[in-house]
């Protein structure tokens, strides 16, 4: 496009009103825009339950702090858990995958673009009615203003009888509206990865991004629906007086326990999956070398899935299952070992021998190889059910997961962010910024949650709005707070580092990094029909073998 | 971004064929995995509590088996199936004909359905609050039920389009993937009729 047919096209822009630009955002059905809503409305979220992170960090520095009451406490965490899953994690990947998918597969829109829109909307819907529960949780009763049965919601905490008022109700509706738009979305992805590859495009030419969002949406096919079951069921406990949950007439907590948990470990490779396949596009660019082991890679995730279906009452050890049950979740949560091993390793090759360039993406790559191991191994440690009764319900669970999720997945999102941007927008992210914002990030990470470790091993039980001076935490929660808060200044950069580099940031052209993927082969920011013929490919490495004609990779494939 | 847009136009390899399959099936079969996981969700929360009520009334008390209506609403495939056909073969008549009695047999159902329910109601006083039968039983039931009404309001849709002469050959594709749905319905029937009349009793 001739630069003063730009200029037309943006002074026409820069003259619309404000609101019919709105009302194109809202009514829009482009997967870039649907993919661009829910990466922002996630980054409110990630605001919001960062600040309740806070707040309870706060309320922890100190033995028998009252910053705040033990009732907030409980609402804090169940909030900040419930948001950051479900209306965080989950919504900002969906983005990246809207946004990438259909360029990567060299596609002009997903499958289901009506369907898409709607998906997102019923998640933005989920989100909002979780936080009106703050307005309208009383409910008729008075009692209680937002969910507070933490984010697993046992049973019988969520009856009538422990959770009177509105607030549990609306924990419950906002996780099932928001589940039926996770499995549009799922549905739509799986579709759009089957139905709309560009020619030549095979299932074994697609970039990992889109074997593994395919991956993920599978897993979500299987896994939030039986949250989705559940739920069902606890409204029907509470608003037709059914007994699903119910001890008094003979129903069963732990059958909760066993449908949330069915729900609640596949979700984690859920989050997990997209930060695999963010790595596994952004290392080989930044170390100048096609993906090491790309079937490997690929039976890996398969399997990880798979594997991580039958891997759910490793949560529920300390409950007290019999033997044989303890034996089964233990080997097979052990298992899960393998994939991710071959995974790590296969990172490693493609790094091996390779140019390999310290950008800010890169750094937080580098960073989650090195967090996402260890978090996998408290994560073995703890699949020995013996170990696991020990170390249940402490802060050392709290520790694990919180690496797994920040360490592993939210390190591998800021290197995702840092990566697309430019694509997004058309501009680079400032890398000064990005390197203060890497580098305060990942001591605040440490200082956090590598210390958080040693009260778990003291044994300090999680969810305890206080405690007593003198049991060796003191000093230990003082650190983890500051590093809190560190990650919290962290954070702050970022977003101002997003907002900066949206007016100020260098033009980024086509393809800042020198990538390989269909993307990178459109303009920064691609217009809204992504591709004006549709592509063809012969290669993993589209965008190679077009720079590279001498010695393209379909030669070797 | 000259040497971009050559990557649009290179013929790599023109010779191979692209045939990929249909969205509509692909996304319907999705949907399906997705509705049987919440189907195996219900149906392990009713295995689980057989026996476990602590008060009456019990299953084999009050449960007659319906096998006039889970006749109606299998053979309600076939129908379908064979609606289906008709339209490939663009025999509109025969299509509609099949695509009514497609209708009629699920809606027959339906009123089996309703009229237990008014039976254990009225007489047996089993509702969904009154012991773990009842919650069990009136979730899984129901949200079948519910499954074959949604099917049933899509179908009509359909039916109103054809009588105004809307569906014809070109539409056999979307019409194939509504038949998936109904099939699957029905395939959740079998479980539950399995489940709730044979094992439960």
């Amino acid at each position: 496009m001739s630069s003063d047919a730009m200029a037309v096209q943006n002074a026409q822009i820069a003259g619309r009103p404000w609101v019919e630009t709105l009302h194109d955002w809202v009514t829009t059905v482009d997967h870039k825009r649907i993919g661009i809503l829910y990466v922002l409305y996630a980054l409110t979220f990630l605001v919001i339950a960062g600040f309740e992170a806070v707040i309870i960090r706060i309320q922890l520095m100190f033995p028998h702090n009252h910053f705040v009451s033990p009732q907030v406490f409980n609402r804090l965490f169940t909030m900040h858990g419930t948001t950051m899953i479900f209306f965080v994690a989950m919504p900002i990947l969906f983005g990246f995958a809207n946004y990438l998918v259909p360029l990567m597969i060299g596609a002009r829109d997903m499958a289901f673009p009506r369907l898409n829109a709607f998906s997102f909307w019923l998640t933005a819907l989920g989100g909002v009615l979780l936080y009106f529960s703050f307005v309208g949780g009383n409910g008729l009763y008075g009692a209680g203003n937002a969910p507070d049965a933490g984010w697993w919601a046992y049973a019988p905490l969520t009856s009538k009888a422990f959770s009177p008022g509105s607030s549990s109700d609306y924990w419950t509706i906002a996780l099932l509206v928001s589940g039926f738009g996770s499995v549009g979305t799922g549905i739509n992805i799986i579709a759009t990865i089957l139905c709309m590859r560009c020619p030549g495009m095979r299932l074994t030419r697609m970039p990992l991004f889109a074997w593994l969002s395919l991956t993920m949406s599978g897993l979500i096919l299987l896994a939030v629906t039986p949250l989705t079951a559940a739920q069902l069921m606890l409204a029907v406990d509470r608003y037709l007086g059914g007994h699903f949950f119910d001890t008094q007439a003979g129903g069963s907590a732990t059958l909760w326990m066993h449908f949330f948990w069915i729900f609640g470990h596949p979700e984690v490779y859920v989050l997990v999956i997209p930060a695999f396949a963010f790595v596994s596009e952004i290392i080989p660019v930044f170390s100048r070398k096609p993906i090491f082991g790309y079937p490997a890679m690929v039976v890996a995730t398969v399997c990880i899935a798979f594997v991580s279906m039958s891997v759910w009452a490793h949560h529920m050890f300390t409950i007290g299952m019999n033997s044989y049950a303890n034996s089964f979740f233990a080997i097979t949560t052990m298992a899960v070992g393998i994939p991710t091993g071959i995974k790590i390793f296969n990172w490693i090759g493609t790094m091996w021998g390779g140019r390999i360039q310290f950008k800010t993406p890169m750094l937080f790559c580098i960073a989650f190889l090195f967090q996402f191991l260890i978090a996998g191994l408290t994560g073995v440690i703890q699949a020995a059910a013996p170990l696991d009764w020990q170390l249940g319900l402490s802060y050392f669970v709290v520790a694990h997961f919180h690496y797994v999720i920040v360490g592993g997945i939210l390190f591998a999102l800021f290197g995702a962010f840092y990566y697309w941007y430019p694509k997004v927008t058309g501009r680079m992210m400032s890398e000064s910024l990005g390197k203060l914002h890497f580098w305060l990030f990942v001591l605040g990470f440490h200082m956090t949650f590598d210390v958080m470790h040693i009260p778990g091993l003291l044994g300090m039980p999680r969810r305890i709005y206080t405690y007593e001076p003198g049991r060796g935490w003191d000093t230990l929660n003082l650190i983890v707070s500051i590093g809190a808060f560190i990650q919290g200044v962290a954070v702050l950069v970022f977003v101002a580092n997003l907002i900066i580099s949206y007016w100020k940031g260098a033009k980024a052209g086509n393809d800042p990094w020198d990538a390989w993927t269909l993307e990178w082969s459109v303009s920064s920011p691609p217009p809204a029909y992504n591709f004006a013929s549709i592509p063809r490919v012969a290669s993993r490495r589209p965008l190679w073998d077009l720079k590279h004609p001498e010695d393209p990779d379909s030669r070797y494939e | 971004m000259k040497a971009m847009s050559a990557l649009a136009t290179q013929p790599f390899d023109s010779s191979e064929d692209w045939v990929l399959p249909y969205r509509g099936q692909v996304g319907m079969a999705s949907l399906i995995i997705a509705e049987a996981a919440i189907f195996t969700i219900f149906v392990v929360a009713y295995l689980y509590y057989i026996g476990k009520s602590l008060t009456g009334p019990t299953p084999s008390q009050v449960l007659e088996t319906p096998i006039f209506f889970t006749i109606c609403l299998l053979s309600s495939s076939l129908t379908i199936h064979f609606a289906g056909k008709f339209l490939e073969r663009g025999r509109l008549g025969a299509f509609l004909g099949a695509w009514l009695l497609t209708i009629v047999l699920g809606g027959l159902f339906m009123y089996g359905t309703a009229s237990e329910w008014y039976r254990l109601i009225y007489e047996h006083g089993l509702t969904i609050s009154t012991n773990l039968f009842g919650t069990t039983y009136y979730s899984l039931v129901g949200l079948h039920a519910f499954h074959v009404t949604a099917g049933l309001v899509m179908l009509s849709i359909v039916l109103i389009f054809a009588v105004a002469g809307r569906v014809g050959r070109d539409q056999s594709a979307r019409i194939n993937v509504l038949s998936l749905y109904w099939h699957f319905v029905d395939a959740v029937w079998v479980v539950v009729f399995t489940v709730v009349y044979i094992i439960g009793r």
